[in-house]
C-alpha cells in the first residue's frame, strides 16, 4: 500500500500544477483512478480504455517474443552457421536487437505525450501503449535507433497530437512512424540487406574491402518481385521463419492473436474478413489474367501476378496490417456496413499496389494510411442511405 | 522608421506577421510547396515576386482611374504577364540552371493568388506610393515563408545550405555523417513542405492567439 499512498498524497500535492497529469499518468497506469464520473449517463463495465490496450498489447507479444527468436535465427542461417529455431543463442541476439527498439518507441513516445499533456493540461491518455508495441513490430531489426526516434516523434505529434490526441486521429500512428521512415530512409527501409541482422554491417565491411562473404535477406516480396523463385515454402511463411519486419513473420501466431481480439470483442471480425476477402479477390483476378496468357515471363509483374492467391495472405505484413493495424477502432470506419467496405478495400488495393510497385513490394501499409483517409467518407455515404431508406419507409408509410 | 509614416510601415510590416499571405490568408501555397527544396531557389522565386508584385502594384495604381472596371481582370493580367516574362528572360539569360529548376512556377508566378489579389484589393483603391509599399509588403510575406521552409528542406533533405555541405560529405562519411546521420529524403518530397508550412502556421498561432478562428 505504500506507493499507492505515496501516489495519492502526491496527485494531491501537485493538483493543479502543470506537472499534475504526469502524476495522474503514473497513478493510473499503476492503479484503477479512485475517482468516477458524476455526471451524465453511464454504462459501468469493467472495460476502460487501459483494459483494451491491455488486450491488444497481449495478443501482440507472442509476435514480439517470435521475433527475437526468428531474429537470431536469420542472422545465423545467414551467416551459414545455423542454430535450432528456440535456441538461446537466437534468443539472445534478437533480445539485444529488439529490446532497444522497444524502449526507444515507448520511450519516446510516451514522453512526447506527457510534454503534450502538460502544455494543454489534459489528462495523458492511454493511446500510445498500443502504438509504442506495434512501432517496433514493423520496422527492420537493424534500423538504427536514432532514426526510430525521430520518426516517433514526427508520427506522435503530426500523426496524433496535431488533431488532438488519442481518438481524434486520422491515421495510424503507428503506420504514420512507418510511412515515414520508408519514405525519408528509404535505403533502411528496403532492398534485401536490412531484413536481417548484421548484413548491412558485412556489405559496409565488403565495400571497405575487407574479406568476408556478403550475407542478403531477401524478403519473399522482394524476390517475387525481381521474378525470383522464394527459397522458402509454404509452412516456413505460415510459421514464420522468414526475413522480414520484427513481428510480423509468423502468420500463425498473427491468427491467434487476431483469433483472441475478435474473442474478447476489442477488434473487428468484419474488417478481418472483408480484408482477407479484397485481397483473395484481388490475388484471383491476377492469376486470372496470368492463367489467361495476357502476361508473359518476361513481364516485371509476373513474379507477383503468378503467386497463387492465398499465398498472398502469409507473405509480407499483410496478416500483421490487417489484424493489428487496419481494425484500429480509431482510424477504421465506425458503421457496420463500412467496415465491410473498408476492410475490402484494404486487402484489395494492398495486393494491387503489391503487384504494381516493384520498387516497394510492400503495399499494406499504403493501403491501410489510404482508407484511413477515407473511412470518415465511407461512413458519411453508409448513414446517408440509411436516412434516406428510412424516410423513404416513413413516406410509405405515411402515404 | 524615418522614412515611413506609422502608416506607410505598417503595410509593409503587416504581411510580414500577422497578415501573412501564406500563412493566414493561405495564397501562393502551389510554389511554396514546388519549389522550397532548394534556399537558392526560395530566395530568386522571393526576388522574382518582389519585383513583379512591386513594379504590378504601381502600374495598376497609375492606372487605375483610366482602367474600366469590366475589363480589368484582362489589364492585370497583362501587366502580370508582361513582368513575368521580363524575369524569366532575365533569369534565362543570366542564370539558366536556376531558371532550370525553377522550371514553369516561374511563368506560374502570373497565376500566383497573392499578385491579383493585391491588384484587386489594394492596388486598385489606393495610390502609387502606397501600393508599392503594400506591394513590398506582401512579397516579403511571402519570401520569409518560402526562405523558412527553403532553409529546413534543403539542410535536413540534402545537408546543405546554398549548395555547401555543411554537415559534411554524405558519401566520404564527413562531419555529421561519420557518426551514423543520414539525409532525411522525406523533406525533398512536397509532402513534407505542406506539413513545414503547417509548422509554422501552428507555431505563428500559438504564439498570437488572436489568429485562430472560431470553428
Amino acid at each position: 500500500m505504500g506507493l499507492k499512498n505515496n501516489l495519492h498524497q502526491l496527485k494531491e500535492k501537485y493538483k493543479g500544477t502543470k506537472m499534475a497529469p504526469a502524476f495522474n499518468a503514473i497513478h493510473t497506469f499503476l492503479y484503477t483512478p479512485n475517482e468516477t464520473t458524476h455526471s451524465g449517463g453511464h454504462i459501468r463495465m469493467a472495460d476502460d480504455l487501459k483494459r483494451t490496450m491491455n488486450t491488444v498489447i497481449m495478443a501482440m507479444v507472442p509476435c514480439l517474443i517470435f521475433g527475437m527468436f526468428n531474429a537470431g535465427y536469420q542472422h545465423f542461417n545467414a551467416l551459414g552457421t545455423p542454430v535450432d529455431f528456440l535456441s538461446m543463442d537466437a534468443f539472445l541476439i534478437g533480445l539485444k536487437k529488439i529490446l532497444p527498439l522497444v524502449i526507444i518507441s515507448y520511450g519516446v513516445g510516451l514522453a512526447v505525450e506527457f510534454i503534450f499533456a502538460m502544455i494543454k493540461g489534459h489528462e495523458v491518455e492511454e493511446g500510445y501503449l498500443v502504438s509504442g508495441m506495434l512501432i517496433p513490430l514493423i520496422v527492420p531489426v537493424d534500423i538504427p535507433l536514432w532514426m526510430l526516434a525521430v520518426a516517433v516523434i514526427f508520427g506522435v505529434v503530426i500523426g496524433k497530437e496535431v488533431f488532438g490526441g488519442t481518438g481524434m486521429n486520422i491515421l495510424n500512428p503507428a503506420l504514420t512512424v512507418r510511412a515515414f521512415l520508408f519514405f525519408a530512409y528509404p535505403t533502411w527501409m528496403s532492398g534485401d540487406k536490412v531484413w536481417v541482422h548484421g548484413a548491412v554491417e558485412r556489405a559496409n565491411q565488403m565495400a571497405a574491402g575487407q574479406d568476408v562473404d556478403a550475407i542478403s535477406g531477401e524478403t519473399i516480396l522482394g524476390s517475387l518481385a525481381q521474378n525470383n523463385a522464394p527459397g522458402y515454402d509454404v509452412a516456413d511463411m505460415f510459421f514464420g521463419f522468414i526475413p522480414g519486419s520484427v513481428g510480423e513473420t509468423s502468420t500463425l501466431l498473427i491468427l491467434l492473436g487476431g483469433l483472441f481480439l475478435i474473442f474478447t470483442k476489442i477488434g473487428s471480425w468484419r474488417i478481418m474478413l472483408s480484408a482477407t476477402l479484397g485481397a483473395l479477390v484481388m490475388g484471383l483476378i491476377f492469376n486470372g489474367v496470368v492463367n489467361a496468357g495476357w502476361i508473359t515471363e518476361s513481364s516485371k509483374f509476373y513474379g507477383l501476378m503468378s503467386t497463387e492467391f492465398w499465398h498472398h495472405l502469409i507473405i509480407g505484413g499483410f496478416a500483421f496490417g490487417v489484424v493489428f493495424m487496419a481494425t484500429d477502432p480509431v482510424t477504421a470506419s465506425q458503421t457496420n456496413k463500412g467496415k465491410w467496405i473498408y476492410g475490402f478495400l484494404i486487402g484489395f488495393i494492398s495486393i494491387l499496389i503489391r503487384v504494381f510497385n516493384p520498387a516497394y513490394p510492400e503495399g499494406v501499409m499504403l493501403a491501410i494510411l489510404l482508407m484511413n483517409v477515407f473511412a470518415p467518407t465511407i461512413d458519411h455515404y453508409v448513414l446517408q442511405g440509411n436516412i434516406k431508406r428510412r424516410m423513404k419507409r416513413l413516406k410509405l408509410k405515411t402515404a | 522608421m524615418g522614412l515611413l509614416s506609422k502608416k506607410d510601415s505598417k503595410l509593409i510590416l503587416d504581411p510580414l506577421a500577422d497578415n501573412n499571405p501564406i500563412t493566414i490568408q493561405v495564397l501562393g501555397i502551389c510554389s511554396a510547396l514546388a519549389i522550397t527544396a532548394q534556399l537558392k531557389a526560395s530566395v530568386v522565386m522571393t526576388v522574382s515576386v518582389l519585383f513583379v508584385l512591386g513594379v504590378g502594384n504601381v502600374v495598376i495604381s497609375l492606372m487605375r482611374n483610366i482602367i474600366p472596371s469590366k475589363i480589368r481582370i484582362i489589364v492585370q493580367l497583362v501587366v502580370v504577364a508582361t513582368l513575368v516574362i521580363i524575369v524569366d528572360q532575365v533569369l534565362k539569360a543570366f542564370s539558366y540552371e536556376l531558371s532550370k529548376t525553377l522550371s514553369v512556377f516561374v511563368g506560374l508566378i502570373i497565376t500566383n493568388c497573392i499578385i491579383m489579389g493585391r491588384f484587386e484589393a489594394f492596388a486598385l483603391g489606393n495610390g502609387p506610393w502606397k501600393s508599392f509599399l503594400d506591394g513590398i509588403g506582401n512579397a516579403l510575406g511571402y519570401g520569409v515563408i518560402l526562405i523558412i521552409v527553403g532553409f529546413f528542406r534543403e539542410l535536413l533533405g540534402s545537408g546543405t545550405l546554398w549548395g555547401y555541405k555543411v554537415l559534411g560529405d554524405p558519401i566520404a562519411k564527413t562531419g555529421l555523417y561519420a557518426l551514423g546521420y543520414e539525409n532525411n529524403g522525406f523533406m525533398l518530397l512536397s509532402p513534407m513542405a505542406l506539413i513545414t508550412v503547417g509548422i509554422i502556421i501552428w507555431i505563428q498561432r500559438s504564439r498570437n492567439k488572436a489568429l485562430i478562428e472560431e470553428n
